[in-house]
């Protein structure tokens, strides 16, 4: 490309410029109106920089959804580390140790990844209830581990596809069994995999609300759903909740920053064909 | 040999737990839902262990398309409907224009990639509290116009009772086959170039004939009401749409980088030389070539906007009837009203949708992995 000015690039970065624009807008005013006192928030000057920053929004909010935060800590770690190991040994046979009908039952494994979550709700509400786990963080770390099963196994068959069945076999003449070939084979070559898998189950535990809302009691309410019901609220001024936002998506923002590029290479797994 | 039918086994052992588990809470589930909707499951004692169900068919299903009470739900269906279209085009759009763009290989490319893919990181509470500020009627976007020296904006971005492109319910039927002959006239035109004959004799004429049909013959279909209800893009959607176009317009785009990046230097090379213009090159080498990834967005996208829940919860609240959502309503009507019946039945309806797009995706992904 030439360093010439022409109509096309001018074009170019003139767009890119006005569309990232549009996709920051919402974070300047997130930062914006949480740094500003609750009496300088006003709609028609929303946009304006604070005259005076005031952190306090921040060590509020952090105050207010502490508890909400630890949760969804303990619920994401546990989830995402078992719906990651189980994916990868469920992985490893449906690309190493194909059966006969190994493929239907990966489709219908998919299958469970692309439903409205609504069409579960109600017998997942009662089946936990039924075994106790209803209101608490264990009955939301099944239920997240479960459905995300379709996923981790999706990854990492995908991952595994990619290891040279050669190696297996020569495994194999070894004398190594299905296990020993996955420690010793398998498990090494797949620190990539297990990355991409946890990165992508842990945002999208993090994120999720539906189950929240509807499995836990107060006391265990996940992030998601302690700043809705934040937010909520008419009667609190906007300062507190752009400062529950924000801290809200730092975790998942520091994820997708950092280490974008498992982050992506997670989402283009969630497309199935890669 | 003994000992390979035995890892065989191991095999099938390991992965026999998550087989347990998808097969009870994905299909067991699923057969469960079917039934409590075919129940009377509510009322008082509905939140018992042990509630009780007795079968009464069809009749909430009945209730929701035909009832009184049922007018809510058909315009969270309408909204869903206008919903999903909004968001495909969108983000499709959007996204695609937007990986073309990248695809130039500008200064800060990665930069800007991390720009336009932030958003779809973050939860839909987080976006979609900041978007309801964002869109207060006095303030954000409203007032933009203002620093350029213009009027202020007052569109009700969330609370409009405005609506566009009504219709009468009762003329459902009629609609559906002025949209079914619309969808395969356009499908027409669009392979009268490749194979004009086949387009005529399969696409255009069955298509003239069934908008022909239902025009003269309309009134003699029966009506899907029995009172008149009209129903029509709500405008209050409109921010709902814009956010969710803002958070899934990366999506695509990622997609598509990675389809484009896919695509080799030497085919773009040769099509230049044939004189293809950069336009026409992605118009007829490159997005065609990425038709199977078009395919995948267009099935995650609509399944993201057929389950929509925390985005609207976070933006105008569960219930404010302007931007309904079935799985809002669902969420209402069975933990609100303890309706349990009544809820499934909706979440059955969007379940089925969504199947309508995902078992022939699934079941053409099966075909080709076994060619393969």
């Amino acid at each position: 490309m030439t360093n010439k000015i022409t109509f096309g690039s001018v074009f170019l970065y003139g767009t890119l410029t006005i569309m990232a624009l549009f996709f920051l807008m919402p974070a300047y005013m997130a930062m914006v109106t949480a740094l500003k006192l609750p009496g300088d928030i006003s709609l028609p000057a929303a946009w304006e920089f604070p005259s005076t920053i005031n952190w306090a929004s921040f060590s509020d909010a952090v105050k207010m959804l502490k508890p909400n935060f630890i949760n969804s800590i303990i619920l994401t770690v546990c989830a995402t580390i078992g719906s990651t190991v189980l994916g990868s040994l469920n992985g490893y046979v449906f690309s190493k140790w194909k059966f006969k009908g190994s493929e239907v039952v990966f489709t219908l494994f998919l299958f469970g990844m692309f439903i409205p979550y609504q069409v579960i709700l109600i017998p997942l509400f009662q089946t936990l209830r039924a075994m106790n786990l209803y209101g608490g963080l264990p009955g939301l770390i099944l239920a997240h581990i479960v459905y995300g099963l379709p996923i981790t196994s999706l990854i990492f068959r995908n991952f595994y596809s990619q290891i040279p069945t050669a190696l297996i076999e020569s495994g194999r003449l070894d004398g190594a069994g299905f296990f020993s070939i996955y420690f010793r084979i398998v498990f090494p070559l797949s620190i990539p995999g297990f990355v991409v898998t946890s990165l992508w189950q842990f945002t999208q535990i993090w994120n999720e609300f539906l189950w929240g809302i509807c499995l836990t009691r107060h006391a265990d309410n996940p992030i998601t759903v302690g700043l809705a019901q934040l937010a909520g609220g008419q009667a609190v001024s906007w300062n507190l909740p752009m400062a529950g936002s924000i801290m809200a998506a730092i975790p998942v923002l520091a994820i997708y920053i950092f280490l974008g590029r498992y982050f992506i290479r997670g989402l283009l797994a969630g497309s199935v064909k890669e | 040999m003994r000992e390979a039918s035995r890892d065989r086994l191991k095999a099938f052992l390991t992965l026999l737990p998550s087989i347990i588990l998808i097969g009870v809470f994905v299909y067991g589930f699923i057969g469960e839902t079917i039934w409590t909707s075919l129940t009377d499951w509510g009322g008082s004692g509905a939140l018992s262990l042990t509630p009780e169900k007795n079968f009464i068919g069809l009749a909430n299903y009945v209730e929701l398309f035909t009832g009184v009470l049922g007018g809510g739900f058909r315009q969270d269906l309408v909204n869903a409907v206008y919903y999903s279209v909004m968001l495909l085009v969108g983000a499709v759009g959007l996204g695609m224009f937007i990986a073309i763009l990248l695809d130039q290989k500008p200064k800060g490319e990665d930069v800007l990639r991390t720009i336009f893919l932030y958003p779809m990181s973050l939860s839909f509470i987080v976006s979609g509290t900041i978007w309801r500020w964002l869109l207060a009627p006095q303030g954000g976007l409203n007032v933009l116009p203002k620093y350029a020296g213009m009027e202020p904006l007052d569109f009700q971005w969330l609370s409009s009772t405005a609506a566009i492109l009504e219709f009468n319910w009762q003329n459902l039927f009629q609609i559906l086959l002025y949209v079914a002959a619309f969808l395969l006239i356009l499908t027409g035109l669009w392979l009268l170039k490749k194979d004009s004959g086949m387009a005529v004799k399969r696409w255009l004429v069955p298509g003239i004939a069934v908008g022909a049909g239902a025009w003269l013959f309309g009134d003699l279909l029966p009506e899907a009401l029995f009172m008149e209800e009209t129903h029509g893009f709500n405008l209050a959607t409109m921010g709902i749409i814009m956010a969710t176009v803002w958070q899934y317009s990366g999506y695509t785009m990622a997609l598509y980088l990675a389809g484009f990046n896919g695509i080799s230097q030497d085919l773009r090379d040769a099509a230049m030389l044939d004189g293809a213009s950069e336009v026409g090159y992605y118009r007829h080498v490159a997005i065609p070539m990425l038709k199977p990834i078009t395919i995948s967005a267009v099935i995650i996208l609509s399944h993201i906007s057929l389950k929509m829940f925390d985005l609207i919860f976070a933006m105008t609240g569960p219930d404010n009837a302007e931007t309904g959502h079935p799985a809002l309503n669902m969420y209402l009507t069975t933990f609100r009203a303890n309706n349990f019946a009544q809820g499934a039945a909706i979440a059955i309806v969007l379940f089925l949708v969504a199947a309508m797009f995902i078992v022939p995706y699934l079941v053409s992904q099966y075909r080709q992995r076994g060619r393969r």
